[in-house]
């Protein structure tokens, strides 16, 4: 009889945590449908996925992409032939863009990914263990966090060589640090919490505490850090291409785009324009859904 | 809206808090600078050597035989072990050597302080912009929560966050350089003026101070739309720690006090809200000077603003790594640099703060 009540409560403890999530997450959608801006956002953003998708089946010239040139075509205004007019050596602008895209939450994805690995992982050891690790993980972030992002990546990247993959790896290895930063500071607090003693006191690894207990309590800001950073990864990438240092002809990618027409600006002024363009849609609709995730994940700016 | 006597408690208020600054505290983040400087410098070398490309040919040329490749590379200390080439490298540093470029042969340091300034007054004149234009929808938005002048700011600020700079540059280059005529879209002054003498480097700084108000004039009109361009990146944080600053102040009890007393609203708002949320928000601001300044690169590259960003972008084309060692450190230097005396005018501003 005993054994018995004793289950039903450890379900009835079950359903009512699992109630406790949904209920909290179906708030959470509500809040974030509410927000007109960032519904905007999402919708945008599905549509550019959709788009780097099927980009290759609508692209009218999906070839231009790839090297193909059509010199005697060069430099058209657009019109219907060519939505957004042809580059220096006839290539179909409207294609390369949306053939872009693709690359571009490519981009992102990567370096996002990369830098949060590294950065969380990082900051959870150094505010986990503390002490002389802590000290040690924590002065190498200043160190990569002294010098402004951008320039630190551009000479990362200068240094690896040109490419769409340095360009990558560049800009993660600057990204990293502000995720250790807010990732030990999550840690260090959430070390005290009374949950994390009780664990320690039935003798959980600190593996075990750290990843199961501890990180799942501070996944809302760092989901809310990617989502605001991933627009600004896509605009740095962009940056370095345009520069010159990302991706090499004739490789699609925009910010490499803006640099080929800036030469051609103002008069054949498509070139340049319509790759902006479409870096501009990428990084608002991130930035109008990172603006409401942080509304809805993160209590204290909520106002 | 801003009253009249905002300013004035204001500065009485901060100046009995300078005896607040504690220099024991600054003294050891100047000296923690050093661990740190340390460090850039082991992490710029190590950058500098995985250069896999090949830069001493690139300086020499395609012609170049392998006698004069050698010269070059004994001529720039690379044949040495690496331990060796480091300490030679920070002992250079101290000198005040930072090498030379190997593509114009001109020193480093030497190009630095030819360049640095003209990235100073641009990055000055942009964190003013953002902080004026930030300040104010900020303050907007706060008063409007919720409400159509909220939003709208907002998302303004938003939008213009989200396009690239370069991309920004170019746009507003058309608009307002070509179209409009009413600023020139390049360079720091008149192609036939002479700039003036320095004093600090800042044209627009040294022209005032040699009254010299026809070189002022273009050096501001020069100055404008670059800054412009630039304020841009810092404008939605400015503006969203503003609100949220202004939101935090309204809701204090003194504003309920005064409130209650019958004080005017144009008195609440304009002299006692403002003034709490300005304070911690001026550390968003200078904070945001470091970040203006590498954004400075790519606005320098479009403007043609002979500042560090352009010179960063040329040498890394190039492989150049001399230079790119020197400006990333040289941005270290003063990134480290913004940061602490944001910790200053914080504990200024706010003696509640306590430093650790």
């Amino acid at each position: 009889m005993n054994e018995v009540k004793r289950v039903s409560s450890t379900l009835e403890l079950e359903k009512n945590r699992r109630s406790a999530r949904w209920e909290n997450f179906r708030r959470g959608v509500y809040r974030f449908r509410s927000n007109t801006l960032s519904m905007v956002g999402l919708c945008m953003l599905l549509i550019v996925i959709v788009i780097a998708f099927i980009a290759p089946m609508i692209a009218p010239y999906p070839e231009d992409a790839t090297g193909a040139t059509h010199v005697l075509e060069r430099f058209q205004s657009p019109s219907k032939a060519h939505f957004f007019g042809t580059d220096k050596i006839g290539r179909d602008i409207f294609s390369r863009v949306f053939m872009g895209t693709g690359l571009a939450l490519q981009v992102g994805i990567v370096i996002i990914s990369i830098a949060a690995t590294i950065g969380v992982t990082l900051g959870a050891v150094a505010g986990y263990f503390g002490r002389w690790i802590d000290d040690l993980i924590m002065r190498i972030t200043d160190i990569f966090l002294a010098v402004p992002a951008l320039v630190l990546a551009i000479a990362i990247t200068a240094a690896l060589g040109k490419g769409i993959t340095n360009v990558m790896i560049g800009i993660s290895l600057v990204w990293w640090p502000g995720f250790a930063r807010l990732t030990r500071s999550l840690v260090l607090s959430l070390k005290e919490e009374a949950f994390v003693e009780a664990a320690n006191g039935i003798g959980a690894s600190h593996a075990r505490i750290l990843f199961r207990h501890i990180l799942p309590n501070a996944v809302s800001p760092i989901i809310v850090k990617m989502s605001t950073d991933f627009g600004f990864a896509v605009l740095t990438a962009a940056a370095l291409g345009f520069i010159g240092l990302g991706a090499q002809p004739p490789t699609p990618e925009w910010g490499a785009m803006i640099n080929d027409g800036r030469a051609y600006f103002p008069s054949e002024w498509w070139v340049a324009t319509f790759p902006g363009l479409a870096i501009f849609v990428v990084v608002f609709s991130w930035n109008l859904l990172g603006d409401g995730l942080r509304d809805v994940l993160d209590p204290r700016s909520r106002r | 809206m801003l009253h009249p006597e905002f300013l004035i408690p204001f500065l009485s208020d901060i100046w009995p808090n300078l005896v607040n600054i504690r220099f024991g505290y600054f003294i050891r983040r100047v000296l923690l600078l050093i661990p740190l400087l340390i460090g850039l410098s082991i992490l710029t070398f190590s950058i500098s050597r995985v250069i896999p490309g090949d830069p001493v040919g690139l300086a020499a040329g395609p012609q170049a035989t392998p006698e004069i490749k050698e010269t070059l590379r004994r001529e720039f200390g690379l044949d040495k072990p690496l331990p060796i080439q480091y300490v030679n490298y920070v002992a250079g540093l101290f000198r005040g050597d930072w090498g030379e470029s190997l593509y114009s042969r001109r020193g480093v340091a030497e190009s630095l302080r030819a360049f640095f300034p003209a990235t100073l007054e641009l990055t000055l004149a942009a964190v003013l912009l953002a902080a004026v234009l930030g300040t104010t929808l900020g303050v907007l938005s706060a008063l409007y929560k919720d409400r159509i002048p909220d939003h709208v700011s907002r998302t303004v600020v938003l939008f213009f966050v989200s396009f690239p700079q370069f991309w920004l540059a170019m746009i507003f280059q058309l608009i307002f350089g070509l179209a409009l005529g009413w600023f020139p879209i390049s360079k720091r002054m008149d192609i036939l003026m002479i700039p003036p003498e320095t004093i600090t480097g800042l044209y627009t700084v040294d022209s005032l101070l040699r009254l010299d108000f026809g070189a002022f004039k273009a050096s501001v009109t020069h100055l404008f739309l670059p800054a412009l361009v630039l304020s841009f990146g810092a404008l939605a944080s400015i503006t969203r720690i503003t609100r949220a600053n202004m939101l935090e102040a309204l809701d204090k009890d003194f504003v309920k006090m005064e409130r209650a007393v019958g004080l005017p609203e144009r008195l609440v708002i304009g002299k006692y809200v403002l003034r709490t949320a300005f304070i911690a928000t001026l550390t968003v601001i200078s904070l945001e000077f470091g970040w203006l300044m590498a954004g400075a690169v790519l606005v320098e590259t479009i403007f043609d603003w002979p500042g560090l960003g352009l010179y960063i972008v040329e040498s890394s084309l190039r492989m150049d790594f001399q230079p790119i060692m020197g400006i990333t450190i040289l941005y270290g230097v003063v990134f480290s640099l913004v940061n602490i005396f944001t910790d200053l005018i914080y504990g200024v501003l706010d003696p509640r703060i306590g430093y650790e």
